[in-house]
């Protein structure tokens, strides 16, 4: 009987205390909520995050009882919770699908795209390397085009006036937005990327093997370059006026650094636009005035007319993709929005 | 070692054996350094992670940290959020996965009988117990956040927690098993002869004894679900909240989670913090432990 008792006190006491961590976390919590919580519910690309997190973060100090929650499932991944309505805003690296159209178009899910950002693929080579001085965009593509997977592997097979280095590439995995612009923009006719190269989700590791490999060569996001300038360096790039420009806000702002100067996007239901703290949260994040907020992660605002253009476009609740289902390459946001 | 030489009888010197002993003993000498070896390299690789992480991490760790929700700059962010999710997450695992664990063990081990139907469960659970995180979280991600959504309200903390339960259950299982085996059968034959129904007999007789088996078990299989990310992930845990849960339908992130984000950053700050973060889920997983142990030692000093 003694037993069975201790172990029914063990027992209880056990759940006990389970059930008061459980409610002791609840309870602390509840405190700072009205009893309206509205919760926006943003998805998507990784690359977005950081801008998302801050005005978020802003967003939520001015408008308490406004709850943002943004999940990291991807460009493609955010798009089917968008597109099966459970989220709020998609993030996105790159513009919208033909097949995504279509899967929000069955679901009866209708979107304003709105540019929020520009990004510059940056190429970097280690510190030591001193003979890309300028690249063109068919060099980059010559090296990472799946027709010279394990052909191409020095890099005076790149140009003759290079030197005999073994050349050894870095980059983002396939999953990835930025691979995706990368391939589009730099490989001609459709062509695929190679795979013999190391591949990454994380992409301070691309850092650390062109920090550490004389002839490794890789790219990423700017707001990477810029944190690490101190250790390694960027390769300009011949843009289409024939001129070498290297990554930097400016020229990533004004177009001159093409073709690796990129928009990126967020996507917001129209249904939700019609919620008043919804819109608020769009209104806040094209606002110029939270551009500051958009340099501070590394990325950069876009610029004042652009910017215009994409306030009417929220103000209109105009739907549909500038892009229809294309790619964002060579498109020239001014004249398309 | 040498007194061990001096000890043993001098072998019979007709005999054709050939004791050759300094040259065996030398042998037990090398072998014992290769295992001494192999523990000081383990534990060495654990030591140096174990302190960059703490010099990485230490100067963060704060009550600001503990109490900050994240943030853009690493100084002001905090694992609040995260810390709350875990905490949740692990309640919600352990009172859902520990009594449904336990009791399918019992009833395999003392109820059910030995047949095909058995065997063939018994088969699915070892198996089970081997399946990659990934496809609970996708089972999860049909079953709890599609299917049962009017309940679990979606991608909630509870969807999270009741795939995680699923996920070690069959580990719970299994150690439950275990550790019922491992009760002589005497004890069954005593008491059931003494006229105790079944029931008393496992209640009253078997389980204290296997208590402290069981407890490992679980133990060990709530500290697989606290470093658990990608089924958490699929099924819907988010990157960035300011809140904690405040039900069982809401929003949620865990500890893993958030640092993983960390770590992706481009800014080292963020790395640092990231650090700190591996510290406080490391503190947590210690408590429970700790806990565990404590509550064994309880059992087995009292009921054997």
């Amino acid at each position: 009987m003694n037993c069975k008792k201790n172990l029914l006190i063990h027992f209880s006491l056990l759940t006990l205390v389970l059930t008061l961590t459980a409610c002791g976390g609840g309870s602390s919590s509840s405190g700072g909520d009205s009893q309206a919580t509205q919760e926006i519910k943003v998805d998507g690309s990784s690359t977005v995050f950081p801008i998302s997190e801050a005005m978020a973060e802003e967003f939520e100090n001015a408008n308490p009882g406004v709850n943002v929650t943004i999940g990291v499932s991807g460009s493609g991944g955010g798009f089917k919770k968008f597109c099966a309505g459970e989220t709020d805003i998609s993030n996105a690296s790159r513009p919208i699908k033909k097949s995504e159209m279509e899967l929000c178009a069955k679901q009866g899910i209708e979107y304003v795209e709105i540019p929020v950002a520009f990004d510059g693929v940056s190429v970097v080579v280690n510190k030591n390397n001193d003979w890309a001085k300028c690249l063109k965009a068919e060099d980059l593509g010559k090296m990472w085009t799946l027709e010279n997977e394990g052909k191409i592997k020095n890099w005076n097979q790149v140009r003759s006036e290079f030197p005999s280095k073994e050349l050894r590439l870095y980059g983002p995995g396939t999953d990835s937005g930025t691979f995706d612009y990368f391939v589009e923009a730099t490989i001609p006719n459709k062509g695929e990327s190679r795979g013999d190269y190391t591949a990454s989700e994380d992409d301070n590791v691309i850092v650390q093997g062109v920090t550490t490999d004389e002839g490794g060569l890789g790219y990423f996001g700017y707001a990477y370059y810029e944190e690490n300038k101190d250790k390694l360096k960027s390769v300009p790039i011949e843009n289409a006026d024939g001129k070498c420009v290297e990554p930097s806000e400016e020229a990533i702002a004004d177009g001159t650094y093409n073709p690796l100067s990129r928009p990126i996007f967020f996507y917001v239901k129209t249904s939700s636009l019609e919620n008043p703290a919804i819109k608020a949260f769009v209104d806040y994040q094209v606002d110029p005035a939270n551009g500051e907020l958009i340099s501070e992660v590394g990325y950069v605002p876009l610029p004042a007319e652009i910017q215009a253009k994409v306030k009417e476009r929220v103000d209109n609740g105009t739907t549909g993709s500038i892009f229809e289902g294309g790619s964002s390459v060579g498109v020239k946001l001014a004249d398309k929005l | 070692m040498t007194s061990q030489i001096s000890d043993r009888p001098t072998p019979n010197k007709n005999t054709l054996f050939r004791p050759n002993l300094s040259n065996r003993y030398n042998l037990d000498r090398v072998f014992a350094i290769a295992t001494w070896a192999a523990v000081a390299l383990a534990v060495a690789v654990l030591a140096i992670l174990i302190l960059d992480i703490l010099v990485q991490g230490l100067p963060q760790l704060s009550g600001d940290f503990l109490n900050s929700f994240p943030s853009r700059k690493p100084e002001q962010a905090g694992i609040k959020a995260a810390l709350a999710g875990t905490i949740w997450v692990m309640v919600l695992v352990a009172v859902t996965a520990f009594p449904l664990g336990v009791g399918a063990g019992i009833f395999l081990e003392e109820f059910a009988e030995d047949n095909w139907l058995t065997k063939i469960i018994e088969i699915n659970i070892n198996n089970l117990a081997g399946v990659p995180s990934i496809i609970y979280g996708l089972l999860g991600l049909t079953v709890f956040v599609r299917i049962l959504e009017p309940i679990t309200g979606g991608r909630s903390v509870l969807s999270g927690s009741l795939t995680l339960a699923l996920l070690i259950l069959p580990i719970i299982i299994v150690s439950t098993r275990e550790a019922l085996r491992a009760v002589p059968d005497s004890l069954r034959l005593a008491g059931l002869a003494l006229g105790a129904t079944k029931w008393q007999v496992i209640w009253e007789q078997i389980l204290p004894i296997a208590l402290p088996g069981i407890l490992t078990g679980t133990i060990l299989a709530l500290s697989r679900a606290i470093g658990e990310t990608a089924p958490l992930i699929v099924v819907g845990a988010v990157t960035f909240i300011r809140s904690v849960p405040t039900g069982l339908q809401s929003s949620f992130t865990v500890m893993p989670i958030q640092i993983f984000n960390w770590i992706g950053r481009p800014q080292v700050e963020f790395h640092h913090i990231a650090a700190t973060g591996i510290i406080v889920l490391m503190t947590v997983l210690l408590i429970m432990n700790a806990s565990a142990i404590f509550l064994r030692n309880k059992f087995q000093n009292k009921d054997v």
